[in-house]
């Protein structure tokens, strides 16, 4: 393949942080060839390699990106569109510091603005801190800041957040004193074959939100003759309303190491990832350092890579996310093959969610209960994470947070965010199941539970909805694509004019959202609807 | 390889293992919609026009992707699949120009009862300027569906020039050179494969584009004339488009041996010395 580059050289500083990750270049040699095979394995690191230049230089210019595209050997076009595809990373020029400011639905029910200059964003993942924000500032030293905890990290449960705000994040000692790598040990006596048989025994669904039986991927994943097998952490978590997974790796990180190594050793995989959204930054780098130090002590004897995301929700679909891990546009893949057989670099993957993964240390140890995180936010006393036992009824849950602000009364409660769907005040006693919400027509997905009071502009929250979803579209399939688009714009004018001709607005929803259903290629727009569908059909937002 | 039996609208077929739905469907004559599948090129299965009910499947599955599995149950005109060809024609044809699609597709949205007016009138589209930055060929995106045909042929499929590729996201979601540069710019080396297989008129050839805008293309006046290229010693076959003894494009068939209907920039561009040689006489 030959390189053309026709935008002029890149800067001294782009140059020194695409070599900062490569290496320095290799004086040319004419004699030998160039590219070809050895290059082209390279292709993984287009991310780590922009996210490099853009920490350094606030944006990607046309000439830092032609040069990492020599250095890497990927054509120009097909880099530039792996840019415009992350909403993090600029084509175009800015300033030296890039404030993002949350305005999706916790944070615009806690009165966020997007200011003159900031970037609008959709849910950070600190819906217990909302209003929230991150702001960067580029440069030598990048930085990326969140808005801080306004309360000390609680932990209102038993099991998963035992040790949430009682260890040391940052040591392994502090891990180890607090029975750390215990499940590891016993697992590496008990055998892969055992560990598996006791995953599958546990019962224990995935906690990503596709609630599939984790002991059975991993049979597969065993099973699977190809070699190498890759174990990839989805730690994505971009559904909005949902930060149960940054809690966790915050406060816990060795946790999540530990279950990984688990995993890795049951299955047989031989590298292993971290997928992290580039809005967590400390998640990012107390998980970084939780596996240098495991790997230190010789607790993870595999390679562990963590990965940065660069802004799109589509990722956390597991496919997508393999996509982006090889340097490649987050577009989710057709199934089958499915991951087990043909994952990550087209070899045997196992993708697990973070919660699914610290889970797997009480099964080892003997002390798994069928309990879940559930992130409540929205309009209620205390937004945070809370464990209860699977089963329990929402109102209980809501009541753990505090309940509602004083003086309110309940309007809705939107379960499983934005792919979820509306319950109303008098459904409240559905058990937190995943029986117990099918029964109802809702699901549990990623475990968020967004609260709002009568004092909710619900029809801003159904369009919020609706805008996430156009944003967030990767855009590959026409039913989504156009689909999110033209629901949008329905909603939008259905609104607007309540009067108007309701009734075939209605009509024309209902007939999109059935083609998204049926005809996605993925998750994201096969539920691109159903919250929309039960705002107006359970809480008759038009009506009120 | 083996073959395996599967029953389509009721009706047992015998398949080649490894083979597609869409290949089951077409030996038995079952008209199938495709805009983004070609033979020659690798599925990407992003249209969905194609799709299918497998029975036990929670979704429809796209016809031109997925293989044949012995025992599968597949409805291809069920109520679920004919509501989701229309609703992928409309949303389509309510966000694209697609005035100079084939009769074929034509068809199709009069089988499904396409209606992309019910929209309404205020929806998004991508309509925009013709890019005009070369003498060889035009890109109006405002025609175009993104079936990513264009990047498959400039890519690994074909042309292994990679001078085009998907850019931006979702709705936005664009044919698009490195920054939007323009094809001279570009590594484009102007084979025009990427028009050879484009199947909306969205790339041009600029005759083509030229003669539209001045009311003179006229397919009723053209004959085609097959050749062989005189360039080199490969072989490829030429179609010749004349209209009043000019050479207006230049194709070659998707199904000849030797190119699959892809060309290099002498064979599909350099005609010009046959022209004019006739005018200067
Ligand atoms: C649009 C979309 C977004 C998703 N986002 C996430 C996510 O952020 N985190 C996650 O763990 N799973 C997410 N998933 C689910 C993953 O595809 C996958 O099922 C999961 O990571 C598997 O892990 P588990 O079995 O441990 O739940 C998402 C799925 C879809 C369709
Ligand atoms: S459903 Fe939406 S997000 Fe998923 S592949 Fe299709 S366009 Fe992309
Ligand atoms: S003319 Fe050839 S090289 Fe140029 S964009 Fe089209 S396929 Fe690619
Ligand atoms: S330009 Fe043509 S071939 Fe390329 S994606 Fe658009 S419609 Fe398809
Ligand atoms: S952080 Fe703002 S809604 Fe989640
Ligand atoms: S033809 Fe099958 S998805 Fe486009």
């Amino acid at each position: 393949m030959d390189i053309r580059t026709t935008g002029g050289p890149a800067t001294a500083e782009e140059m020194a942080a695409v070599d900062g990750l490569l290496g320095e270049p290799q004086p040319a040699d004419h004699r030998v060839v160039h590219g070809g095979r050895a290059m082209r394995s390279q292709r993984h690191l287009l991310l780590p390699v922009l996210h490099a230049i853009q920490d350094r230089a606030g944006w990607v210019s046309r000439g830092a990106l032609e040069y990492a595209c020599r250095r890497l050997s990927i054509p120009p076009a097909e880099a530039y569109g792996v840019v415009t595809f992350y909403a993090r990373f600029a084509p175009q020029e800015r300033g030296p510091v890039a404030l993002h400011v949350c305005d999706d639905i916790a944070c615009m029910l806690a009165g966020a603005k997007v200011v003159e200059g900031a970037h609008g964003a959709p849910c950070l993942g600190l819906c217990d801190r909302a209003p929230a924000t991150l702001t960067e500032r580029f440069g030598e030293a990048y930085e990326a800041v969140q808005t801080p905890a306004r309360e000390a990290a609680r932990q209102p449960g038993s099991r998963l957040l035992r040790r949430v705000g009682v260890v040391d994040p940052d040591s392994i000692d502090s891990y180890l004193q607090h029975g750390g790598f215990a499940a590891l040990k016993l697992a590496r006596e008990m055998g892969p074959a055992a560990v598996i048989d006791e995953v599958t025994r546990s019962k224990l669904l995935g906690r990503g939100g596709a609630a599939f039986p984790t002991g059975r991927k991993w049979q597969s994943v065993a099973d699977a003759p190809v070699r190498p097998h890759y174990l990839v952490c989805n730690a994505d978590e971009s559904e909005p309303g949902t930060f149960k997974d940054r809690v966790l790796m915050e406060n816990d990180p060795f946790a999540l190491v530990e279950g990984m190594a688990i995993a890795a050793f049951a299955t047989g995989c031989e590298k292993g990832y971290v997928y992290v959204r580039d809005e967590y930054p400390l998640a990012r780098r107390r998980v970084g350092e939780a596996i240098a130090q495991a790997r230190e002590r010789g607790y993870v004897d595999f390679e562990v890579e963590v990965r940065r995301g660069a802004g799109a929700y589509i990722c956390g679909e597991e496919t997508a996310l393999f996509n982006s891990i090889e340097g490649k546009r987050g577009e989710p893949r057709n199934k089958p093959p499915f991951p087990v057989e043909a994952g990550l670099f087209g070899k045997p993957t196992l993708p697990n969610n973070v919660e699914t993964l610290v889970n797997v240390l009480d099964i080892v140890n003997g002390e798994f209960a069928d309990t879940r995180l559930f992130c409540v936010s929205g309009q209620v006393l205390h937004s945070g994470v809370y464990e209860v036992a699977m089963g329990t009824p929402l109102r209980a849950l809501i009541d753990l947070a505090g309940g509602l602000l004083p003086g309110r009364t309940m309007r809705a409660v939107l379960l499983g965010g934005a792919a979820g769907s509306f319950i109303t005040p008098d459904q409240l006693d559905v058990p937190l199941s995943f029986d117990g919400t099918r029964a109802i027509g809702a699901t549990l997905g990623s475990g968020a539970v967004m609260v709002f009071d009568d004092t909710a502009d619900m029809r801003q929250v159904l369009l919020r909805i609706a805008r996430f979803f156009r944003d967030e579209s990767c855009g590959q399939c026409v039913p989504c694509r156009v689909g999110t688009a033209r629901q949008e714009e329905i909603l939008e004018r259905m609104l607007q004019s309540p009067n108007g001709d309701g009734r075939a607005d209605v009509m024309l929803l209902s007939d999109i959202a059935q083609a998204m259903r049926d005809a996605s290629i993925c998750g994201l727009g096969q539920t691109a609807a159903n919250a929309i569908a039960s705002g107006l059909t359970q809480l008759k937002v038009l009506n009120g | 390889m083996a073959d395996v039996t599967l029953t389509i609208d009721g009706r047992e077929v015998q398949a080649r293992e490894g083979s597609t739905i869409l290949d089951a469907c077409r030996r038995m004559r079952i008209d199938t919609p495709t805009l983004c599948q070609l033979d020659t090129l690798t599925p990407v299965n992003v249209c969905r026009v194609c799709v299918v009910e497998l029975e036990g499947a929670r979704v429809l599955v796209p016809a031109c992707s997925r293989k044949v599995e012995a025992g599968m149950k597949i409805r291809t005109d069920s109520e679920r699949v004919r509501h989701s060809r229309r609703l992928v024609l409309e949303l389509l044809a309510s966000s694209v120009d697609m005035s100079l699609c084939s009769p074929q597709v034509r068809g199709w949205m009069d089988r499904y009862g396409a209606a992309p007016g019910r929209f309404g009138k205020q929806v998004a589209t991508v309509a925009q300027p013709v890019k005009v930055d070369n003498d060889l060929y035009v890109r109006d995106y405002s025609r175009c569906i993104l079936c990513y045909k264009c990047v498959e042929a400039c890519g690994v499929d074909a042309q292994n020039t990679f001078a085009i590729g998907v850019a931006g996201r979702g709705f936005d979601a664009h044919i698009s050179t490195e920054f939007d540069v323009g094809l001279p710019d570009s590594a484009c080396v102007y084979c025009g494969n990427c028009i050879g297989v484009c199947p909306t008129g969205a790339l041009m050839f600029k005759s083509e584009h030229d003669m539209r805008a001045a009311g003179t293309w006229d397919e009723s006046k053209q004959t085609v004339t097959e050749t062989v290229c005189p360039y080199c010693g490969v072989g490829c076959m030429l179609e010749l488009h004349v209209q009043e003894n000019s050479i207006v494009k230049v194709t070659s068939p998707l199904d000849h041996s030797v190119t699959s209907g892809h060309l290099c920039v002498k064979g599909r561009f350099g005609f010009e010395f046959v022209q004019r040689r006739g005018a200067k006489g």
